[in-house]
């Protein structure tokens, strides 16, 4: 060992430190900003390293010198520019994109060093066995994280819709067929390192596969494949670092790829869904068509005009958030409305459902953005005792999360998933654009009953009608 | 032999870690530490680095390994930031409640 690599070393040991505690860090509210500021410093301390390690010993050509920064310049801009103009409602597509970024290179990296099997192969590893099995691995899971969280990305965008027969079981049977092409040509590559075609199988093969398990999944299930492909991209990073013969890699890569695991499971539990069920169980609404659908008898709608004056007389008030809310970007209209009913002495508070939105946390966030106290945010255990003794609950864009079925109806697919009881309160309105059912395709008795009262349209105009009103009723002006 | 049995004992161990690590979180920050993560998978970017040095004059390596670090630095910085800005959000309503108070 020479003196720059012993520095190297000791750069990644502190470096691994740094990133253990930046996820840890990243888990409690109080020292979050700073943990992340600090993964970033150690992935920047990571490549400071690997960049002295090779400048005292083999060095970096001027040539290598210019790719870098190229790279480095192109990839850094754009990551840059695109965390800033991206809206905070579209966070979980903006999370996929960099996910299925992280999983491309993966991808690359494997693909270089099977083509070219004079470079950066696994040269400390000694062995072309493992190298082989790690361009294998590194290859079909950065290719299916890859095409995977493009699929997811383009789903929640609704630049995507799934085909009927993608519905159908005939894609268990392709998704089947796909899997064995990978299989075929990832043992072939396991015998023969050197065959190119099926290197190129594999890599079609398993792209392929990621579309084909990530497009029949629904929408309400989308946040939970998001954070399993995150996890597969910490796989992909582990893999790289056996191709490439690093153990900073490997750590890290499991790292993620194990909390990646465990948020995938928090989620799932929110849901009452089992990850087998997500992944191979398809839409929810394909089963629920027949079950829990059908058409609504006695709904009541009223106007924003009738919803201004119940709330007027409320005491206390909960607003109910879901994606509808964050689609009509409606977060700054609400938190004006609710402005004005604090000040007409009406207590408000939010219920968030753990997977209210598109991600758990999601609502928090926009919520935030829209700079609600962090107080007022109820958890839905918190909050789920104190229906009864709330005057009026204002759903707003949220559907699944406060079906009754799932308490009430042991035959609909939602049965057993927790709820918010917003039913328990006095009054219930809803905000929502039509009649159309929630993500998981299943009609909600909600609507239906005695207590609950509809106001269609966009969240946005329809907070929109109801600060107008609230203001005209001179709701919190003295006097 | 030995970088392989190494390998799978950091294997092994970071893995443990990894399930350690964030045993309990608060569902606010369930996106923040999903994009936090995801920006710390981006570290493949270590390895698109390794095989751009070890290229040599190979131009097609060379360019494969640019694009390689390319979308392994549009996931690490992207998703710093991005993890930044959810997070500020947070801090800065926790930064008012103390002048209130």
């Amino acid at each position: 060992m020479n003196i720059a690599e012993i520095l190297k070393f000791a750069i990644d040991l502190v470096a691994v430190l740094l990133l253990a505690l930046g996820i840890k860090g990243l888990s409690k509210v109080r020292s979050a900003r700073e943990a992340n500021r600090l993964a970033a410093v150690a992935m920047a301390l990571a490549a400071v390293g690997l960049i002295v390690n090779y400048l005292g010993t083999s060095g970096i050509s001027a040539e290598a010198w210019i790719w870098i920064i190229f790279g480095t310049v192109v990839g850094g801009c754009l990551g840059a520019i695109t965390a800033q103009r991206v809206p905070m409602t579209s966070m979980p597509e903006t999370v996929a994109l960099f996910n299925g970024c992280g999983g491309m290179s993966s991808l690359l990296v494997a693909l270089g060093v099977a083509i070219f099997p004079t470079g950066a192969g696994a040269v400390e590893a000694g062995s072309a066995v493992v190298e082989d099995i790690s361009i294998v691995v590194s290859v079909f899971v950065g290719s299916i994280t890859f095409t995977g969280s493009i699929v997811a990305m383009a789903k929640l965008q609704g630049w995507l819709s799934t085909p009927p027969w993608m519905q159908s079981n005939v894609r268990h049977a392709v998704n089947i067929a796909l899997a064995v092409m990978s299989l075929v040509a990832a043992i072939e590559l396991g015998r023969h390192g050197d065959n190119v075609s099926a290197l190129w199988l594999l890599v079609i093969g398993s792209g392929l596969l990621g579309i084909g398990v990530t497009l029949p999944i629904g929408g309400a299930d989308m946040p939970v494949v998001i954070s399993l492909l995150n996890s597969y991209s910490g796989v992909a990073a582990a893999a790289a670092g056996f191709v490439v013969g690093s153990q900073l890699l490997i750590v890290a890569g499991a790292m993620v790829g194990a909390a990646g695991l465990i948020l995938t499971q928090v989620m799932c539990n929110g849901m009452n869904r089992s990850l087998v069920s997500v992944l191979f169980g398809g839409a929810l609404g394909a089963s629920a068509a027949s079950g829990g659908g059908g058409e609504y008898k006695n709904i009541t709608s009223c106007s924003a005009e009738e919803c201004a004056l119940t709330l007027e007389a409320a005491e206390r008030v909960v607003i109910v958030p879901g994606y509808g809310l964050a689609v009509a970007q409606a977060q700054h209209t609400l938190r004006e409305v609710t402005r004005v009913l604090e000040a007409g002495g009406i207590e408000v508070t939010y219920a968030i459902h753990p997977v209210a939105g598109r991600m758990p946390g999601h609502m928090n966030v926009l919520l935030a953005e829209a700079d609600v106290p962090y107080e007022q945010l109820k958890e839905m255990d918190v909050i789920n005792p104190e229906f009864p003794a709330t005057d009026v609950v204002l759903v707003l864009g949220a559907n699944d999360v406060v079906n009754p079925q799932a308490k009430t109806d042991t035959t609909s697919p939602l049965y057993g998933m927790p709820v918010l009881d917003v039913q328990e309160a006095r009054t219930v309105f809803v905000v929502k654009r039509g009649m159309s059912a929630g993500y998981s395709g299943i009609k909600n008795d909600l609507f239906e009953l005695a207590n609950t009262s509809m106001v269609f349209g966009d969240a946005k105009k329809v907070l929109g009608d109801l600060l107008v009103e609230l203001k005209e009723l001179g709701i919190g002006k003295k006097g | 032999m030995s970088f392989l049995s190494e390998a799978l004992w950091v294997l092994l161990l970071g893995s443990l870690l990894g399930l350690e690590l964030i045993g309990k979180v608060p569902p606010t920050l369930h996106t923040p530490l999903m994009s936090g993560a995801n920006a710390i998978s981006g570290i493949t970017m270590l390895a698109a680095l390794t095989l751009i040095i070890k290229a040599g004059n190979n131009t097609p390596l060379l360019a494969m390994g640019a694009v390689a670090l390319g979308f392994a630095l549009f996931n690490v910085i992207g998703g710093f930031l991005v993890t930044d800005r959810m997070l500020a959000m947070f801090s800065r309503k926790s930064a008012r409640r103390k002048d209130n108070h």
